[in-house]
């Protein structure tokens, strides 16, 4: 989903980091919010990060013989919301920009913007409907974690072809949809399936941090009592 | 007990990941196989006509400093991970072996 350095004409750039830097800025005061009215949440954050970082850079083969990574931005997404989430993605994206040469600091919004803003989006959106139907936690991260990869690389695809019309808007689309999306479905069950296994031991061992940030609902015999 | 589902999770992640190197066995980058999603979109970006006006600040010199700074980047993930589990599940033991007690 990294778009390249320079791949973007810099009206989009300019474009990419208006729309991206308001939801950031709104992500750090979230995350000071949700650290002070419950400090025990911290470990998860580091870890939701830390899970962003390892899925990043994991690029896997997928069936149509190219290679792409997983965003794992579907478990901070679901436990701490998008806008806190698009946070953990600039630093991701940055330190890859910076370090690794993928991304790059000109389409640094625009790729804030995929991976940081609608893939956690919908991943978060997904996760309270699954939840409304009724079904488990573990089904919801599973549909939340697919929903946001993937949506992350369409996103990509359509801001390529926004910026590429050529010969259509139709025409790119279908182009990069080929080169991204097709490529994707199978990692995005690959890290939905990661996300459950993660998110399945925080739930065991600390269930009473995800009760607090309303993640699951509380059950009282559940409830472990904090180690004095 | 042993939780099985974390198991069977991690061999369906494994089985989806091995499987394309099975279908594509033999095929290497010449054939043009396992290149990286993200820049094959950089020629047909090019096919269009247009020019990258910004080039990367830096790039790793060598396929070696880059694997490094992934690996470095899956590293930092992976331990804090690794600690913040490992101090839940010993908070977790602790707790148990007290509420054994007060029994």
């Amino acid at each position: 989903m990294h778009i390249m350095e320079g791949f973007l004409p810099w009206q989009w750039c300019l474009f990419w980091y208006m729309v991206a830097l308001p939801v950031v800025a709104y992500g750090v005061i979230q995350i000071k919010k949700i650290t002070d009215e419950h400090p025990e949440s911290k470990p998860i954050l580091a870890v939701s990060g830390a899970f962003m970082f390892v899925l990043s850079s994991l690029k896997l083969p997928s069936v149509t013989g190219s290679c792409s990574h997983p965003t794992g931005t579907g478990l901070s997404a679901v436990l701490f919301g998008p806008a806190a989430t698009s946070v953990l993605a600039a630093i991701v994206l940055v330190f890859q920009a910076l370090l690794i040469a993928h991304g790059g600091i000109t389409t640094l919004g625009a790729n804030i913007f995929s991976m940081g803003i609608v893939g956690p989006f919908a991943a978060w959106l997904v996760f309270k409907g699954v939840k409304k139907i009724g079904w488990g936690p573990s089904i919801g991260i599973f549909c939340a974690a697919v929903a946001g990869d993937w949506l992350t690389y369409v996103t990509t695809a359509t801001q390529l072809s926004l910026a590429f019309p050529i010969p259509t808007f139709g025409a790119a689309f279908v182009k990069f949809m080929v080169i991204f999306a097709y490529t994707q479905v199978p990692l995005a069950i690959a890290e939905g399936l990661l996300t459950v296994a993660v998110f399945d031991y925080i739930m065991k061992l600390r269930p009473d941090i995800l009760v607090k940030l309303k993640v699951i609902s509380p059950k009282v015999e559940e409830t472990p009592k904090a180690v004095a | 007990m042993v939780d099985k589902k974390p198991i069977i999770l991690l061999c369906l992640v494994a089985i989806i990941v091995v499987a394309p190197l099975i279908l594509y066995n033999g095929m290497g980058e010449e054939e043009g196989y396992f290149g990286g999603a993200d820049s094959q979109a950089g020629p047909v970006i090019e096919e269009t006509g247009y020019q990258p006006w910004f080039s990367s600040i830096w790039e790793p010199p060598s396929g070696e400093i880059e694997s490094l700074l992934f690996a470095l980047q899956a590293a930092i993930g992976a331990i804090i991970i690794g600690y913040v589990f490992g101090y839940y599940k010993g908070q977790d033991k602790e707790r148990k072996r007290i509420e054994e007690e007060q029994e």
